[in-house]
Formats: structure tokens, C-alpha cells, sequence
């Protein structure tokens, strides 16, 4: 946290040991050093549950994660909560673990449990290589985050993030709320 | 071997591993076995090795994202050994204790809202668009702002004792490296009675459901076990530190107060060629016969008492079912899980009102050790953390047996037990997609080490001939 009162949610998750699955959260921290005003950094492994409460009572989020397909060095999109009620879909399906919850999951719940008016975003930056354990990040991540950490800045100050949307976003294949289109 | 069909459900993600059932059939098209994949941190060990023994407690922690501190204190526990600090300070196992409790709170609350609840509200036959948490949320809009809170009370009680969200610093080798103080305290048992009946109503629906249902449950994706876990020295459930215990599933003792240091006499590994995912055993029952299940179903079959007062009485009931026998009911874990977070909410209120969590003796150190070995029971059961240090400090090696691991084989089994009952022909149903969700979800296996994409993992399911040929298939997702 970097104000008293904040009105705007940087959340970055991801897996800092495994390589580029760590974009998120270093995107956080690097925002989080910058000390916007008005803006609220958080990082985690993966979205839970509760973050629903935590998102509630912003004015905006921005979910921050690696993106293993779309625009390269980054992608920006309206998270679409919408899709979680489709019947069939698989964001509103229960799944078979606790270990993963979506962006849209989260929103959804927000609404549905908290009156929450969030406006959501997601903020996809194109990494490559996932698989092995690795703290490190791989070089072309690392200048896809040095180009998404600007414009994360100019966006989180000047908060059009609708405009935004129209400039970076969505990635050209698939739903970015959905999830499985980013890296699967 | 007989020439086997098989069929193939596998969840469609970018992580090897990530998920994913075969089940074999023989030529009568008859289940004959069930092979389930999660995730596998191959390569941990090796992740360790060369880091200095101080680092490696905030190191694991990135093995999970979910029971990170599990694996923080488990290390811990292993290097309290290699400083010769394992007689920890009453501070030092109090503040571990309430971080361990608050862990177990927050997560088992995670499972109930997320994963059980929709099975246990709604029944596990009903439609997959409203069995789900959206769906609770629009109808038990009360009971799932309770689950929410719960679960952010847990990590709250995580963030003030090991000083973080994730990648907590609270336990060192030989203690902790801060206490609690009055005001964090007080910001706890502020709300921690309202926590108490929030976990006794979960154990209500746990236990309502299943014993209104238990005709249909009993069979389902069930097997006797043997069950092993941690218990006290007078047999009382002991969530943080004790001594192992094995049982068979008629309760008979296999072994009884074993220190854990010596776990390695007891328990082996089984490698198989289908699976980087080994298969533990009980030594002196061989591989075949000697696997076990652990978490909360096999911490209530194990455990001779609970020593807290709701949470025993809760024990008595599910004990009753089975009139006082071993419960090897897989949809029974549920039931169990819930008794476990009211025990540990039980704990946490305990632990809060004793002044020792406000004391400055923190940390305690004696005769260096090369080898140590930390056990704790984390919310999916038994948690192992083995390794050597040299003189330099300097990891040299590490084998880690992670609950998911242990409960291998037991999974594998439900899954067979569900397709064997659920299977018709060789045709992927919607209702067999179910219910093999619904037997894995009764474990919630881990996924170590995965990358945390972001959604859901659609399931995808393809038939195979003998020959490999694919017969059918269905996504979901």
C-alpha cells in the first residue's frame, strides 16, 4: 500500500519460480516502488477466494499475469464477469482443485457478494518459457515487463483504462477473461 | 497382463501434469485400473540443493500457493534439527502453533467453499451450471461471505505471525523471529467467537449431508485403507508435531508412537514407470497392501481423541457412524475436514488468550546436526521434509514427501472405484466427468509448483481402444 486512501488495485500473481509465471508479481513490485498515488499494489501466487472481498471496495483493479499468447510485449483487456453464468462454461464450472480461481471468478464474486462496482482489467505480458523451475526471468520477458511497467504507470495515472482497451486489447485469439487462451 | 483399452481424461492446459486420468479396461471392457497425473515438482530437490539451510524455509514456499506455510514450517522443523534447536521456546512453538492452525483455518475453509460445498448444497448429480461457486454464492449468498471471511481471517493470522502473505519469514531454524503483540492480538479475538459458530454451522452441513446421504455415499469412490498420521504421545490429534501412527482400515495398529526421525525404517517409495509421482508404502506391509491415505479422513480414523471440546464431540458423532471403526469413506474426508477447521478455530482461540505468545524468548540453538527432518501434518495430510547439510551450511540434498504424494495411490483407486461403478461402455458421459471430479475433490490434490494460470482447467476426456485408437471424446470447457 502506498496511500491512505486508495481507489485503484495494482494485483499481480504468479509463480516466481517458475521463470516467466513470475511476471506479475515483478510488475507489481516495480509499480509498487514507483509510489503512484491513489494506488494500491498487491501480489500472490494465484488468485483466491477472498480476493473478491479484497477488490470489492476499489474503484478499479488491474489483475497483472504472464500471458502466454497475444500481443507481444503486453495485452490490456475488460475482465468480463459475464462469462462466469454461461452455462457449461468452464470459469463457472467447479473444477477439480482449489489451486486455481480466474480474474473473472473473483469479479464475479465481488458482485455477487459484496455490491462491489469494480471496474476490472487484465493486464497480459508475454512470457515464453514456463516450465522449468527458475527464479529468473527470461530476457525477452524481461523487456516485455520494462514496456508493460510504462504503460502500467501512464495508465494507473491517468486512469482511461476504456481507451486503453481499445489500444492494447483483447488478444487477437480467444477470451483474455477466460483464461485458458492466455496459457494454456 | 491382459491387452487393456484405455481412456484418457485429461484437462487441456499448458502444464505437463496438470491433471490427468487414464483408465484402463481389459478386453471385456472392464476398469481394471485408474491412473491419475497432477503435478509433480520435479526438480525441487535439486532447486535446494547448494542454498544455505537458513534460506530454505522461505524457499519452499514456493512450492505451493495455497499451504505455503505448511511447507515453511516443515522446513523449519527439519532445520531446528540441524541447529540442535528442536526444544523450541513456549513462545517460539506457540506463535508456530498459531500460524500452523491459522494455515489449517483458511485453507480448509478454501476447500469447503470452493470445492465441497457446491457438491454437498446442491447434491453431486445436479447440473454443472449451477454446482459451482457462483452458484452457492446466488443462493447461500450468507454462507459463502462467511467462507470469504473465514479463509481471510486464516491468512491474516498467517500475515501477523510470519510476517508476510507469502513468503512468510515468521519460523527460523531453532524459533521464530517475532512474537504477537497485544494489538494484533486483540484484532483477532475481536472476531474469533464469530469465527467458532461459522465453523460449527460448516460442520453441520458437512455432517448433515453425509449422514443423510450416507447410503449413496458410502459406496462411492470407497476402499478400505490404512491410514497413518501424526499423533500426540496419549494419542490425542496433534495438527503441528507428534509421532507417527499407522492403522489398517479395521483399526487395527501397524505402528504406534514411531518418531519421525526414523520415518525412513517405516516408510518407502515405490517408483513407477507410468508416473513421476511415487507411490509411499508401509515397509513391513510391502507396496501391494501397504499404501495408506492421510488428511483429515485418516487424522479421524488415527487419532485417539481431540482436545478441544466442540471438535471431540464432533469426533464422537463421525466416529459413531461407523460404530467406532476406521471411516474409509471417501466422501467422508468432507465431514472430517470440517471437524478440523472447528479444531483449529478451537486452537486459535486457545493460543490467543495465552500470554507466552507475547514472550521474547524466541529462538533456542544446541549441537549442530547434519541431517534434519521435519514433519507436520498440512491440511492434505502428512507432510515430509528431509535433508543433509554440510559443514558449510550448504543443502546437499533433499527428498521431500509432499500429502498429495502420500495419497497417491488412494486417489488412483477412487478414481478407478467411480469409473468402475460409473463407466458404461466406453462412452464419456457428462455424469462419469462428474463424478471422478467429485472423487478427486475429495483429496483436492495439490499442484505443486504449478504455474498458477490464470481460469479454470477445462477437462477434456478421450476414449482409446486397445490400441490406442480414440473412440470418443469430451471437453468441458
Amino acid at each position: 500500500m502506498n496511500n491512505a486512501t486508495p481507489t485503484i488495485l495494482l494485483y499481480g500473481f504468479g509463480n516466481p519460480a517458475r521463470g516467466d509465471d513470475g511476471l506479475g508479481p515483478a510488475l507489481a513490485a516495480a509499480i509498487e516502488e514507483l509510489g503512484i498515488p491513489n494506488i494500491a499494489v498487491d501480489a500472490n501466487y494465484q488468485l483466491t477466494v477472498e480476493d473478491a472481498a479484497e477488490i470489492a471496495g476499489y474503484d478499479a483493479v488491474v489483475f497483472a499475469d504472464a500471458a502466454t499468447q497475444g500481443s507481444t510485449p503486453f495485452w490490456f483487456s475488460r475482465v468480463d464477469d459475464t462469462t462466469v453464468k454461461r452455462v457449461g462454461n468452464s470459469i463457472g464450472s467447479i473444477g477439480w482443485t482449489s489451486h486455481s480461481v480466474s480474474p473473472a471468478q473473483v469479479v464475479a464474486l465481488a458482485r455477487d457478494l459484496f455490491a462491489s462496482k469494480v471496474a476490472a482489467y487484465a493486464l497480459g505480458i508475454r512470457g515464453y518459457e514456463f516450465g522449468d523451475l527458475d527464479e529468473a526471468l527470461s530476457s525477452r520477458a524481461i523487456d516485455n515487463l520494462t514496456e508493460a511497467v510504462t504503460f502500467a504507470r501512464k495508465a494507473l495515472v491517468e486512469r482511461q483504462f476504456e481507451h486503453y482497451v481499445q489500444e492494447f486489447g483483447p488478444p487477437a485469439a480467444g477470451d483474455a477473461t477466460g483464461g485458458t487462451t492466455w496459457k494454456a | 497382463m491382459s491387452v487393456a483399452k484405455r481412456i484418457v481424461i485429461e484437462p487441456v492446459t499448458r502444464v505437463e501434469g496438470h491433471g490427468k486420468v487414464v483408465i484402463l479396461l481389459d478386453e471385456n471392457k472392464k476398469v481394471i485400473q485408474a491412473r491419475l497425473h497432477v503435478v509433480e515438482f520435479r526438480g525441487f530437490e535439486r532447486f535446494i540443493q547448494g542454498r544455505p539451510f537458513w534460506e530454505v524455509p522461505v524457499l519452499v514456499q514456493r512450492l505451493c500457493g495455497i499451504c505455503p506455510v505448511s511447507h515453511h514450517l516443515a522446513a523449519a522443523k527439519a532445520m531446528d534439527r540441524i541447529v540442535g534447536g528442536e526444544n523450541l521456546t513456549p513462545t517460539a512453538e506457540k506463535i508456530r502453533r498459531l500460524m500452523h492452525y491459522g494455515q489449517m483455518y483458511q485453507s480448509h475453509a478454501l476447500h469447503f467453499f470452493h470445492l465441497a460445498s457446491p457438491d454437498l448444497l446442491f447434491g453431486f448429480d445436479a447440473p454443472v451450471a449451477i454446482r459451482n461457486v457462483i452458484g452457492v454464492a446466488g443462493k447461500f449468498p450468507d454462507l459463502v461471505v462467511q467462507a470469504v471471511l473465514m479463509r481471510k481471517y486464516g491468512q491474516e493470522i498467517i500475515k501477523a505471525t510470519a510476517g508476510k502473505k507469502i513468503h512468510g519469514t515468521g519460523a527460523i531454524p531453532g524459533g521464530v523471529n517475532k512474537n504477537l503483540s497485544i494489538a494484533e492480538r486483540d484484532v483477532f479475538l475481536k472476531d474469533v467467537d464469530q469465527h467458532l459458530a461459522w465453523a460449527k454451522s460448516a460442520v453441520k452441513i458437512a455432517k448433515d449431508y453425509t449422514v443423510a446421504n450416507l447410503a449413496k455415499l458410502a459406496p462411492f469412490g470407497s476402499f478400505d485403507s490404512n491410514h497413518l498420521s501424526l499423533v500426540r504421545a496419549d494419542g490425542a490429534m496433534d495438527l503441528y508435531h507428534g509421532n507417527l501412527r499407522a492403522i489398517d482400515a479395521q483399526g487395527a495398529t501397524i505402528f504406534d508412537q514411531v518418531d519421525y526421525q526414523r520415518y525412513i525404517d517405516f516408510i518407502a517409495e515405490e517408483v513407477r514407470d507410468w508416473s513421476y509421482m511415487k507411490f509411499p508404502f508401509i515397509r513391513s506391509i510391502g507396496p501391494e497392501k501397504g499404501w495408506y491415505r492421510v488428511g483429515p479422513l485418516a487424522r479421524l480414523n488415527t487419532a485417539t481423541f481431540i482436545d478441544t471440546p466442540l471438535a471431540e464431540v464432533e469426533r464422537k458423532e463421525f466416529r459413531k457412524v461407523t460404530a467406532d471403526k476406521p471411516n474409509n469413506v471417501t466422501m467422508a474426508y468432507h465431514w472430517a475436514r470440517m471437524i478440523e477447521l472447528l479444531h483449529s478455530i478451537e486452537k486459535i482461540q486457545a493460543l490467543l488468550n495465552d500470554k507466552d505468545l507475547q514472550g521474547t524468548d524466541l529462538v533456542v540453538k544446541g549441537e549442530r546436526r547434519e541431517v534434519g527432518i521435519g514433519l507436520i501434518e498440512a491440511p492434505r495430510g502428512t507432510l515430509f521434509h528431509h535433508y543433509k547439510v554440510d559443514k558449510n551450511d550448504l543443502v546437499t540434498s533433499a527428498n521431500l514427501i509432499v500429502s498429495t504424494t502420500n495419497n497417491n495411490e488412494p486417489m488412483n483407486r477412487a478414481v478407478a472405484k467411480v469409473a468402475q461403478d460409473h463407466l458404461q461402455g466406453v462412452e464419456i458421459t457428462e455424469g462419469l466427468l462428474n463424478h471422478v471430479e467429485v472423487a478427486i475433490r475429495a483429496y483436492d490434490p495439490c499442484l505443486s509448483c504449478a504455474t498458477h494460470a490464470l481460469g479454470q482447467m477445462p477437462m477434456e476426456m478421450t476414449v482409446l481402444d486397445h490400441q490406442g485408437q480414440i473412440l470418443d471424446r469430451k471437453s468441458r470447457g
